[in-house]
């Protein structure tokens, strides 16, 4: 009987699907040199970086796309992608950003004021649409402390030597396919440094939002946490409701030395599709992070609720002796969505210990696949690591795969893994709609229940985001 | 006397097989009425069917509650219209906050009675008093909805949500077995306090015990899918002493 009503339950609308009026110039189709230097061009960057780019784009064409991830789709053509949109006003203030742009943010819950307080933390915010970065908020307060948050653009013209340092010191230029493909055409994203000794002020925020139609988005993010540095780092996306599939590759680096620590959280809102897999973000990302210095720490937090297609593996190189890496995901696959993700954790320092929380949410068509590796190399004297992959499937046409790797050289080191897979039980639902509670509540309170670990991890004001998110997601439809 | 809820001619199954064959049952508003009988007679079937379970499968007869029948409505809206059932094994459910599942299942009820919600602080406080009252531990408000608890605590929690909800017809079942002696009169207190005259209590026991503390107005006794007798309370030490056997359908 439950079961039945689920499927409508769980066939959340997209709440962000509006796109927002605003005059966007955006290049044709197609990608070759040109594009490359079209782009290069339009961010001023220097010749250097332009040399990158089409570096990058040599070795991306003569890569070829990578299949096999559990996932099924119909192949990109990547000439029919436009490469760059822009909104037509370059804005330099707050001020003079198009009211539209911050009613936008407004309407997906980020409001962009300097004021902006939440829960007595202050959120500093770098807003992406499609190419460009809107602005980024408290910049002044944050240069006191010698934190510099900025778009990755004005990074590249403004701290060249950081960005010739560490861009593709963790994700090589040529590290797979998307990551090829992005180091030719990114267009924006973000650029964190935390000098030696500082806690940053507040939490840092972007926000990644695909407005033009048949673009692709190719951020790029770099943070770099000095020694003894701390930061805590979040980004959010959504996207318009559109027929046509389109491409987002990013690329994340994180470089965390000696005694520092970052907390990188997303929550991935991206445009799922319909439930017959029409539409729908193909999200391709790299995200990696290494430990370079002892007793560094860096954790990943993700919550996937969006896209049509996603393939992530925010990974950890743990390389500093004492050093530790975490990466808690929940992966939420409704409709017709595939979602294959996990996590990689590369020990190479003694001590080193990494933790691994994957939930699995899937319901209607969704599938949804955890593949995780964790490596232990012969240095990693004293390595431990402990990993947990739970499934959770709503009704009986979704699917849920487990992948979990393991390579170990130190025959001392010390490897926890568990996996479940549970179905949200008839007597779990009935239990709490004997108590009044609707089915719909009851599910996505079981859900929430289900994630919990997750959530914990999250700051405050993007836990209550995520569990509104995933309530949107699984009973949108309904009531 | 004014009759709350009536269960007449109820015939249901679970599976292929038939549990409830032809049972008739009177609550009288504002009584505790007891419900005795031998293992598998179908006392947890009789009050699964009252509340709606997926499991049972109603083939005949009605169950009206005040004036009206129930036997087509969803559960939730059973439970909303002021029916509650102590389950006989509560369910765990991991990482559902106790406190906060209450508090929804509270606010979902007042949403339906056109009350105002309480907010996290008011219900914490409601909730601390009833916490004190049955001798829980205040980490019943954090720990995750019955999981892990030990078989008195689950009985305990029951309690409190029936405390919280202020239902109007009350089903326990065989909410005193497995409780230690002070946990069962912290279980009985509660329902006492909740008995004002107008709230109705089907308790369904093996023991004469919880019987002492709570005072029932009727003993039935249900066997083999009816109710075979009903009486007042001194048909326990009768039964306690000849046994279900020796009752003779009336
Ligand atoms: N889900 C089920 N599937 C099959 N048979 C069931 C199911 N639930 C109950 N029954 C059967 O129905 C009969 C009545 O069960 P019920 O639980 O109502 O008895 P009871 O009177 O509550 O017994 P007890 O005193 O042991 O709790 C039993 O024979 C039992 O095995
Ligand atoms: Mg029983």
């Amino acid at each position: 009987m439950a079961n039945e009503g689920l499927d409508k339950a769980v066939s959340g609308e997209y709440a962000l699907g509006f796109e927002i009026d605003i005059e966007t110039e955006i290049v044709p189709p197609g990608l070759d040199e040109n594009t490359i230097k079209f782009i290069s061009n339009k961010k001023e960057e220097p010749e250097w970086m332009l040399e990158l780019r089409l570096k990058a784009l040599k070795k991306w064409e003569t890569m070829t796309e990578p299949h096999w991830a559990k996932l099924d789709y119909t192949p990109i053509d990547y000439q029919s992608i436009s490469y760059y949109a822009a909104p037509k006003e370059q804005l330099d203030s707050l001020d003079e950003v198009d009211p539209k742009i911050l009613e936008a943010y407004e309407k997906l819950g980020i409001s962009l004021e300097e004021q902006k307080q939440l829960a007595g933390v202050k959120v500093a915010v770098d807003a992406v649409i499609d190419s460009v970065s809107v602005k980024t908020t408290y910049s002044a307060e944050l240069e006191k402390h010698g934190v510099i948050f900025c778009s990755i653009s004005e990074a590249i013209r403004d701290y060249p030597e950081l960005i010739k340092k560490y861009m593709f010191s963790v994700v090589p230029m040529a590290d797979n396919y998307f990551a090829a493909l992005n180091s030719a055409v990114f267009t924006d994203g973000t650029f964190v440094y935390i000098p030696k000794g500082v806690r940053c002020p507040m939490e840092l925020s972007t926000y990644f939002r695909i407005n033009a139609t048949n673009t692709g988005q190719f951020e790029r993010t770099l943070i770099v946490a000095d020694e003894g540095s701390y930061v805590s780092y979040n980004e959010g996306c959504s996207a318009p409701t559109r027929d046509e599939h389109q491409l987002h590759a990013a690329v994340v680096e994180l470089i965390i030395l000696k005694d520092a620590e970052i907390k990188y959280s997303t929550i991935q809102n991206w445009y799922p599709g319909d439930e017959n897999g029409k539409g729908g973000i193909y999200n391709f990302v790299t995200k990696r992070a290494i430990c370079e210095g002892d007793n560094s720490k860096v954790s990943w937090t993700q919550v996937e609720t969006g896209s049509a297609i996603t393939w992530k593996y925010p990974s950890c190189i743990l390389k500093g002796d004492n050093s530790v890496g975490e990466f808690y995901s929940v992966a939420v696959t409704t409709l017709a969505q595939q979602a294959d993700t996990g996590t990689k954790m590369i020990h190479i320092g003694k001590n080193t210990k990494s933790t691994i929380i994957s939930k699995g949410i899937s319901a209607m068509k969704g599938q949804n696949t955890y593949r995780g590796l964790v490596k232990i190399n012969a240095s990693a004297v004293g390595a431990r690591n402990y990993s947990e992959c739970d499934s959770l499937l709503i009704g009986s046409k979704c699917g849920a795969h487990t992948f979990p790797y393991l390579e170990s050289k130190d025959t001392q080191g010390q490897v926890e893994h568990e996996a479940t897979t549970s179905k949200i039980s008839d007597e779990q639902l009935f239990y709490l709609r004997q108590r009044g509670i609707t089915e719909e509540d009851a599910v996505s309170m079981i859900v929430h229940g289900f994630c919990k670990q997750v959530f914990s991890q999250l700051p405050m004001e993007y836990a209550v985001e995520a569990k509104a998110l995933l309530e949107l997601t699984l009973e949108g439809s309904v009531g | 006397m004014s009759t709350v809820m009536k269960i007449e001619n109820l015939e249901a199954k679970i599976g292929d097989k038939k549990i409830l064959k032809g049972l008739n049952l009177e609550l009288e508003a504002g009584k505790v009425h007891a419900i005795m009988g031998p293992n598998g007679a179908g006392k947890s079937t009789l009050s699964k069917t009252i509340v709606g379970h997926y499991d049972v499968e109603v083939l005949g007869g009605d169950i009206t509650y005040k004036g009206k029948s129930i036997v087509d409505m969803d559960a939730e809206e059973r439970a909303l219209e002021g029916i509650f059932l102590s389950f006989q094994h509560p369910v765990e459910i991991p990482g559902v906050n106790n406190a906060y599942f209450l508090r929804t299942a509270l606010n979902a009820k007042r949403k339906h009675e056109g009350k105002e919600a309480l907010n996290a602080a008011e219900f914490l406080r409601l909730m601390k008093s009833h916490l004190e009252m049955l001798g829980m531990k205040s980490d019943m408000i954090s720990r995750s909805l019955n999981e892990g608890f030990s078989g008195g605590e689950k009985k305990r929690n029951e309690i409190l949500q029936m405390l919280i909800l202020e239902p109007e017809v009350i089903i326990l079942d065989e909410i005193d077995s497995g409780l230690d002696i002070d946990a069962l009169r912290a279980v009985s207190e509660g329902i006492n306090k909740m008995k004002d005259g107008k709230r109705t209590f089907l308790v369904i026991t093996h023991y004469s015990r919880i019987l002492d503390y709570i005072e029932p107005d009727y003993i039935h006794v249900l066997k083999d899918g009816k109710v075979i007798k009903t009486a007042g309370p001194e048909l326990v030490a009768q039964l306690e002493e000849h046994g279900y056997d020796a009752i003779e359908e009336e």
